[in-house]
């Protein structure tokens, strides 16, 4: 006979309590007045009411999911479907007793966004009485409809979860680049429901596919890859078209994805933590900025961009190479307080007034022309998208060259055991010092390309934040991971660029997003895959 | 003929512990010798010293008639001496033909031009480096295996793959640390097997660091017994275990009318 597994009924009120907090954390902190105006679906949901929302479904699917029962055992949907709706209710509970409590107290005082809109949201519009009754009500119901969820088989599940996270997204990304506007309703379920169906049918026929792309010929297969290719290709490039807001985001992200591959070879090869990352940075921007800007007059030579770029990367190399020669000896924790000290020497030193006559101090470097090739002018992001693309094609190419060489397996070996790849003959400060300099170089391109980009750099854009920020987007992306690199920079770079209402809670999502991470997917988001190199590099009947 | 590796008066300190004493090994060329003792005797602790991760305090190591203290441990490697773990180390997130192409790496040369640009040099390199791995694999056993993650192996296999990456870097020398640890009693005897292989197939010599007694006295040609630091006999295995010294530091004060080390 079926049996089910052990439940409690403390469960879903604890996740619902903490549901609760979650939410109203997310409220006092102003996030979700802060979205308030921009709507997903026109007239009827703005992002602010997502944000709530979110919070319901998230932590009712998490109480429905502990109550239903294992795949072997008795399906119990009365105890799931509670579970979620008394998930959904304790989150209620949580938010009337603010709302509550607000009216008697005045809570503005210390909770600065615990504003009327605030709570006019939370009543529905109703007011006290009727509006707490609403309030509990609907959080039942959310309960319930997203404790059902947890009733449907997986597949159904993923993909209308997937429908249910791409109207939000779609609607930021349509309403921050075209209209200004939210989708409309119609608009969002076409989204709702291509996606989710895309989704479940791409669940349901993978195999099927796979198995019949694999049957055919391989100068088909061949052939069959290249189309895929030459779309992303022509996909990459037909992006700029979007205009020239979305291009300057491009650009942006572009700039990340550059400076994440380096700091992944730095990292995610070699395994050395490297939280000094933005200098060199800085000294491929300045370097950029010094040899071709019209302001630097004690500097003999004023050259273009072209000029300037390699000696803007090679700076950044050579700083890469003194630094490493004294401090790669040292170890992880050492070795990460190290880099930050030297990120922050090489800020200060830009902004003190002792370089001022020659760097401009804290005025910075302004009138960095724009780069130009046989008279045509890279003048505005949609050109210089190019620019950026190209010099993220050659750094992807390098570092994959480079992971599959004798020196990426000499990477990873210290990554791994230090000591037995010492052992194995490898030189470490050798070795390492190739990591850092590739690293730093890739970084200085980054630089040399944000300084053109902007025209006029100043030490404030070099600070510690960025380096964390490149950290973080290879983090989700997933260390060692080429493709992670580029999922993680549109996702912690070009999102939030887009979502400039929520400036201000950038390194809150960030640490929110980076906590998730760990706990639920430390590999990241593209985890890198593991070659296959003996089985499929070469006939098997060599060694035998 | 001159020893393949002579340590003369090596002493390691501790702060106030000398964990190894003016030790005294002559190692010659093409013989299996082994290490034995009590725990905590400075056996790898002399290892450490010989492989350049400890400096010792006193004393020298000569190896090929040259010494080689104060060398940092890649370069003692690249002159000629492999080694392994009592604990087992494989780097555990690379694959198996991956360890073992680790090992093979100082016999590689191309660097970071070749890789990025994949030059001629470097593709024919790369190629007769995964052929060489997949032999080796192929000698420890472990042919097919190539692209399973190492910590996926199972522990004799683990065991196995860790010579196999050492065997990698072409040593002269191979030192095992307790390599038949945790090792049921056929593997075991595979194991003496494949410890003789080495010498007759591949002409390396082997210093051994072992508990097992069985394995010490069936295949080593000279026996070292170390206790508190300090060799306390020397000789063929049938002169160290009726080597009163011996029994007594084994077995304690006493002991010695009972029986020998070894005879069971």
């Amino acid at each position: 006979m079926k049996r089910t597994s052990p439940f409690s009924w403390m469960t879903p009120v604890t996740t619902g309590l903490i549901g609760g907090v979650v939410a109203l954390f997310l409220c006092l902190v102003g996030i979700v007045e802060a979205s308030l105006g921009r709507y997903v679906i026109t007239g009827i949901v703005t992002m602010g009411q997502v944000f709530v929302l979110a919070v319901y479904a998230i932590f009712a699917m998490q109480a429905a999911q502990k109550a239903a029962p294992g795949q072997d055992e008795k399906p119990a949907p009365f105890r799931t479907l509670a579970s979620g709706a008394i998930s959904g209710l304790m989150i209620s509970v949580v938010l009337a007793i603010f709302v509550l409590l607000g009216q008697q107290i005045d809570l503005r005082a210390v909770f600065i966004h615990a504003t009327p809109v605030l709570y006019d949201l939370l009543t529905f519009g109703l007011g006290v009485p009727q509006g707490i009754f609403v309030l509990l009500g609907f959080g039942i119901l959310m309960g319930v409809l997203f404790g059902a969820m947890a009733l449907l088989p997986s597949a159904l599940r993923r993909s209308l979860g997937a429908g249910l996270i791409a109207v939000p997204l779609v609607a930021v990304i349509y309403s921050s680049l075209f209209s200004g506007r939210g989708l409309s309703a119609f608009q969002a379920l076409a989204v709702f429901v291509v996606v989710g169906l895309a989704l479940f049918l791409w669940g349901r026929y993978q195999q099927p596919v796979r198995a019949r792309a694999n049957a055919l010929p391989a100068r088909q297969q061949r052939s069959m890859r290249l189309g895929l290719w030459v779309v992303a290709i022509l996909f990459v490039l037909a992006l700029p078209a979007l205009g020239t807001y979305p291009s300057e985001v491009l650009v942006i992200t572009g700039i990340f994805v550059l400076m994440g591959l380096g700091l992944n070879i730095v990292v995610g090869y070699a395994g050395l933590l490297d939280l000094g990352y933005v200098a060199f940075f800085a000294i491929g921007a300045y370097v950029m900025a010094i040899l071709t800007s019209p302001e630097i007059t004690w500097f003999p030579f004023s050259g273009n961009f072209w000029i300037a770029l390699p000696f803007a990367v090679l700076a950044a190399t050579l700083a890469g190479v003194i630094l490493g020669i004294p401090v790669l000896n040292m170890r992880g924790d050492y070795l990460a307080i190290v880099t930050l000290g030297f990120g922050e020497i090489i800020r200060l030193v830009a902004l003190s007034d002792w370089l001022k006559p020659l760097i401009g101090g804290s005025n910075g470097i302004t009138q960095i022309p724009k780069p130009v090739v046989f008279g045509f002018s890279f003048d505005n992001p949609q050109k210089l998208y190019y620019i950026v693309v190209i010099g993220c094609v050659i750094a992807a190419f390098i570092a994959t060259r480079l992971k599959y060489s004798r020196l990426g397996r000499n990477w990873m070996a210290i990554r791994e055991d230090e000591d037995v790849a010492q052992a194995m003959g490898i030189d470490l400060v050798r070795n390492k010092l190739m990591a850092f300099a590739t690293g730093a170089a890739l970084s200085g391109l980054a630089g040399a390309l944000f300084a053109t980009k902007l025209t006029s750099i100043y030490p404030h854009s070099f600070n510690l934040l960025v380096s964390i920020n490149v950290l973080a987007v290879i983090i989700v992306g997933g260390l060692g991971s080429i493709p992670g690199v580029i999922i993680g920079a549109v996702a912690l770079v070009g999102l939030p660029e887009l979502l400039r209402e929520f400036a201000e809670y950038r390194l809150l999502v960030y640490g929110a997003v980076l906590v998730f991470m760990m706990l639920k997917r430390p590999e990241g988001l593209l985890p890198e895959a593991r070659r296959k190199l003996e089985l499929h590099e070469l006939s098997p009947d060599v060694a035998e | 003929m001159p020893p393949l590796l002579n340590a003369r008066d090596v002493t390691k300190r501790f702060g106030g512990l000398t964990a190894v004493n003016k030790l005294n090994v002559e190692i010659e060329e093409n013989a299996i010798h082994s290490i034995i003792g009590p725990n905590g005797a400075g056996k790898t602790t002399f290892f450490n010293c010989v492989t350049g991760f400890y400096r010792h305090e006193e004393g020298t190591v000569l190896f090929k008639g040259e010494p080689l203290d104060g060398m940092q441990p890649d370069r003692i490697t690249r002159e000629g001496i492999g080694r392994t773990y009592q604990n087992i180390r494989l780097f555990q997130n690379m694959t198996v033909i991956e360890n073992v192409m680790v090992g093979y790496q100082s016999h590689l040369h191309s660097g970071w031009i070749g890789a990025v640009f994949h030059t001629r040099g470097q593709r024919d390199e790369e190629k007769r480096a995964v052929e060489e791995a997949r032999k080796m694999l192929a000698f420890v056993g472990l042919a097919g295996r190539g692209d399973w993650m190492s910590k996926n192996l199972p522990y004799g296999d683990q065991r196995r793959l860790e010579i196999g990456r050492a065997l990698a870097t072409k040593p002269d020398l191979l030192l095992l640390d307790e390599p038949a640890a945790g090792m049921n009693p056929s593997e075991t005897v595979d194991l003496m097997e494949f410890i003789k292989r080495l010498r007759s197939e591949l002409g390396i010599t082997v210093l051994l660091i072992e508990h097992h007694m069985q394995v010490v006295m069936s295949i080593s040609d000279k026996v070292t017994v170390m206790d508190f630091g300090e060799k306390i006999a020397e000789g063929t295995p049938q002169e160290v275990q009726n080597n009163p010294m011996v029994i007594e530091a084994y077995l304690g004060k006493g002991a010695t009318e009972y029986g020998t080390v070894g005879s069971h």
